[in-house]
């Protein structure tokens, strides 16, 4: 399976996503330029994290309307899998490609640190290596990783069972400490209606490698693999 | 132009001598332009005139040293496999005290430039930072912690928008850095031998381009701000602090590495202090050439800026590159990839100067070798050496020790600094495998695959009280820091804070420190590869405490060799290498609980040192090590109480510490070196005893990991206990609480 990910200036995960996608058995990745508009050959997209051209103005603001993320449009309406990881997903909802916005996090600052998901539904092309309730650890690096949606659309991702991940504590219990941004019913990632298009704030591709603390993301990867 | 009087020459901080030798130099009187670039040039900050004659006895060589201390903008280091890495410290002290968030967010762009600047990909960063106490309600904590947060969010800004990981560092907090805040950044990057890159104007004929973002009026002369003390009005000097942009700077670094690894660039060099004018003459003299460059090419976003202004700037995120001749499209091209303005500004010749013209008028004409390396060297007067006495025990009293442990937990400096760490991005590049806040930062380089193990320090107490001492424990603890995980030391960069050299007591600290800190070096068998001097840290209340900061790499030869400082298991038995000592002068103890810095800092034994160093670093290689902390500030105590709490599980332990006095706080707090805690599997306890013993190296068997919530110390007769949930509350809530959160 070959995965293309993509390139902006000031894509600072890029190399983090081709390097842990190359490790897993079966899979190829490769970047993609944000002037190019080609996908051809390419099984599926990331859109990896960093400050995509500064994030001035708004998280992923600009980033909408560079000649890559027409092509990226065009691959998720026919079916193509897209997984936006942190500012990817920030992409991805300023994109119109995913519901709702990522917002300032609760506490004002940054934060880094392991942070707790359960897995809310298996049944997905991002999480059907894992079963549903099953905690994974993986990391978050964000500013702006406070997911918001109004109501009427928070209900209607909870009744198509689009909330894949939420933030939890190790025992997968959903409460407010476990919330580490303020996500509206911490929500950590989202699928769009079709099921092709999944946008997450935690990194999974900094949990697979035993030295870094966890393996876990390789759930993840390895469910788009097998789909 | 504006004439030069002896008010003006005055006002650029030349003095009657050196003016005379610039007009020898140049054979005539300089004009406006021209002082000022001299006097950039010749600031401390630039020149080091206050420090070089010292700096000369650091070892700058070694058989891994491909690229020594001053000759490039950084040192390279062979780490085998073909690779090497370039590493460095530098200071922001100065426009942080001024403007927090932009003085440290520029101080990380600064350093990060002079990495990439030598052909190597940064791949992580440290800092060491000193405040003043943020604890209390007085105006004077007030801004101690604004610009604590300002500092800290402005390294998270511009490290993690570039996506350089912060993977430790240190923060000290002490009255002595009120209104003069320390912020030394450390950056270290990964490059091939064949790769590394030179700061010199070869090839006569060859075009400069500049090229990053265009120049403006911020940061002017901030050089010569930065070389002088810190006064009331220096407020008004916001101007010279520099505004950063991190995404300039990450689409620079791409496009730079990508055009050094065309071939095209005969020599490149960052536009640092001094901007345009370093960058040039400093070229020119290491290319043994000379360079002309026309102003009016000058990507600028002001109107109106007069020449001086142009080449004083110190405008961020800017590059001077010398191209090959034939190649200069592909440069282009590369530039244009990366949307970054650039322009043809001028080129290499074969005269010795640096001549900047605007136009057709000749602005500067001056010879660059002079201008960059003949500034004046002063050897300052220093006062006559005096050591504190020694410390009588007497007048401090034992105190309650149970309380003591939670006094010494609470103090800023010791307490977790979780608060800082988890505002900086330290996952990105996935590689810190040892997360901050233990002994030393351990970070796999995917690039080389290769395990770095990296620490900061410096006990500024112990300079404070002996200078020579305290240097010399500096580079001890990073070297104890970087075994305590498993690693084999390379080599060090410097950053030496340190008050105006003009006061004899300061010049003298500066003095002690570097011969105690060379000294140190050679023991260690770790060249310096360079750093920086920072003097002038006086705010109106006085000088710092000298605080010459080490930032220290190694390398971990397996990933099965990492170690961490916090206990494993219950069940595991906890061995102190070294003795258990009995030096409580300049302690954090008489700091935290007796409210002085009083009595000689610990005496360093660089024999027992090494040995205690070899010994825990062969005993983690033969795999007999679960975890190793070194004994620093707060003693044994704090060591053991770290050890049980910094885990992602906390554990008790129950110890018994031998005591010479009926005083507990002495075996617990004193802070005598050469010791590190380990906790190792009971069935391997008595052979990593009886093999500590063969080695002649002093260890002993001094209590258990339990799995109860306490930790339970014995010691002089007196049986102590504090709950684990109580240390840990003190210990990680105290920044958050202090900070309003």
């Amino acid at each position: 399976m070959k995965f293309a990910v993509l390139r902006f200036p000031g894509s600072n995960c890029d190399q983090d996503c081709v390097h842990a996608l190359n490790a897993i058995p079966g899979t190829s990745a490769d970047y993609v330029w944000h002037k190019d508009t080609s996908l051809a050959g390419f099984d599926a997209v990331v859109v990896p994290g960093g400050f995509s051209y500064g994030d001035y103005l708004r998280c992923g603001a600009i980033a909408r309307f560079s000649p890559v993320m027409k092509s990226v449009k065009e691959f998720a309406g026919s079916g193509g899998t897209v997984i936006g990881i942190c500012n990817g997903f920030q992409i991805l909802c300023e994109s119109g490609l995913l519901p709702g916005a990522l917002v300032r996090n609760r506490g004002l600052h940054f934060v880094c640190k392991h942070v707790f998901l359960r897995v809310e539904s298996s049944e997905s092309r991002f999480t059907n290596a894992a079963s549903a309730g099953q905690v994974l650890k993986i990391p978050i690096a964000h500013g702006e990783g406070c997911y918001f949606a109004d109501d009427e659309t928070l209900a209607r991702l909870r009744a198509d069972g689009q909330v894949l991940v939420r933030y939890c504590d190790g025992q997968g219990n959903v409460t407010d400490d476990a919330n580490p941004n303020g996500s509206r019913e911490n929500i950590a990632g989202i699928r769009n209606a079709a099921g092709n298009v999944f946008g997450l704030m935690p990194h999974p591709e900094r949990a697979c490698d035993p030295l870094l603390g966890s393996t876990d993301g390789l759930a993840i990867f390895q469910s788009i693999l097998n789909s | 132009m504006t004439p030069i009087t002896p008010k003006i020459i005055a006002k650029h901080g030349i003095t009657p001598e050196e003016f005379e030798r610039i007009r020898q130099i140049l054979g005539r009187e300089p004009n406006f332009t021209e002082l000022g670039v001299f006097s950039v040039m010749w600031s401390e900050h630039c020149s080091y005139k206050n420090s070089k004659l010292e700096l000369k006895q650091f070892p700058a060589t070694g058989p891994r040293v491909l690229v020594k201390m001053g000759e490039e903008n950084a040192g390279v280091i062979d780490i085998g496999d073909g690779w090497a890495i370039a590493f460095k410290m530098e200071s922001h002290n100065h426009p942080s005290a001024v403007e927090p968030f932009q003085g440290a967010a520029t101080g990380v762009g600064g350093i990060i430039r002079d990495i990439f600047t030598m052909g190597a990909r940064p791949v992580f960063s440290m800092n060491s930072l000193r405040f003043g106490d943020i604890r209390g309600d007085s105006a004077e904590a007030r801004t101690n912690r604004r610009l604590f947060a300002g500092v800290v969010a402005g390294i998270s800004h511009y490290g993690n928008c570039i996506g350089i990981p912060t993977i430790g560092g240190e923060v000290y907090f002490d009255d002595s850095y009120s209104g003069n805040p320390l912020v030394n950044v450390f950056c270290l990057g990964i490059l091939r031998h064949e790769q590394i890159a030179r700061g010199a104007a070869k090839g006569i004929g060859n075009p400069v381009f500049y090229v990053g973002a265009e120049t403006g009026r911020d940061g002017l002369a901030g050089a010569a701000f930065a070389s002088r003390e810190l006064t009331e009005e220096s407020k008004e000097d916001r101007p010279a602090v520099q505004v950063g942009d991190p995404f300039r700077e990450k689409l620079l670094l791409e496009a730079c590495l990508e055009l050094l690894a065309s071939g095209c660039v005969a020599g490149i060099q960052d536009m640092g202090a001094a901007g345009l004018t370093c960058s040039t003459c400093e070229t020119a003299s290491r290319g043994g050439t000379g360079v002309e460059i026309d102003l009016n090419l000058v990507p600028k976003r002001e109107t109106g800026m007069t020449p001086y202004e142009i080449l004083l700037s110190e405008s961020q995120e800017r590059m001077l590159v010398i191209v090959n001749k034939g190649e200069e499209d592909k440069v282009r091209a590369i530039f244009e990839k990366w949307d970054l303005p650039f322009a043809e500004v001028g080129v290499v010749n074969d005269d010795g100067m640096m001549r900047v013209r605007e136009g057709d008028s000749v602005a500067v004409e001056i010879p660059a070798r002079k201008l960059a390396d003949e500034a004046p060297l002063y050897s300052r007067e220093a006062a006559a050496k005096s050591l504190p006495a020694p410390l009588d025990l007497a007048k401090f009293p034992e105190a309650d020790c149970t309380a003591s442990l939670h006094a010494l937990l609470v103090h800023p400096s010791i307490a977790s600094k979780r608060w800082v760490w988890r505002q900086y991005d330290h996952m990105v590049r996935l590689g810190a495998t040892v997360l901050p806040g233990s002994d030393a930062a351990v970070f796999i380089v995917r690039e080389a695959n290769k395990i770095l193990a990296a620490s900061t320090d410096c006990n500024a107490i112990y300079c404070r009280q002996d200078p020579r001492e305290g240097a010399k424990i500096a580079v001890a603890e990073a070297a104890r820091n970087i075994a305590c995980t498993g690693a084999i030391p390379l080599a060090l960069t410097d950053n030496l804070n340190f008050g105006n050299p003009h006061k004899p007591e300061n010049f003298l600290q500066l003095r002690e420190a570097v011969e105690g800190m060379a000294e140190a070096c050679r023991k260690f068998d770790t060249p310096v590869t360079g750093g920086n001097v920072s003097l002038y840290n006086e705010s109106p209340a006085g000088a710092i405490d000298p605080t010459p900061t080490v930032g220290m790499v190694g390398i971990v030869e397996d990933a099965k060799h990492i170690t961490t400082q916090f206990f494993k298991a219950a069940g595991d038995e906890i061995i102190l290498v070294g003795e258990p000592g009995d030096e409580l002068g300049a302690s954090h103890y008489l700091l935290a609980v007796h409210g002085v810095k009083a009595g000689p800092p610990p005496k360093l034994d660089y024999d027992k040192e090494l040995a205690v160093q070899d010994a825990v670093r062969s005993l983690i290689r033969s795999g007999l090590v679960k975890s190793a902390h070194d004994c620093a500030e707060g003693g044994l105590a704090v060591t053991l109480a770290e050890s049980c709490i910094s885990g992602d599980t906390m554990l008790g332990a129950a110890v018994e510490i031998p005591a010479a006095s009926s005083r507990a706080d002495i075996p617990l707090f004193n802070e005598s070196q050469s010791r590190i805690v380990i906790s190792v599997g009971s069935c391997d306890a008595a052979s990593v005893l009886a093999g500590l013993e063969k080695r002649g190296v002093p260890a002993s068997l001094i209590g258990t990991v339990t799995p109860t919530s306490m930790l339970e110390i014995t010691t002089a007769g007196k049986s102590l206990s504090w709950p684990l949930a109580e240390l840990h509350k003190t210990w990680a809530g105290t920044i958050p609480s202090l900070m309003g959160e």
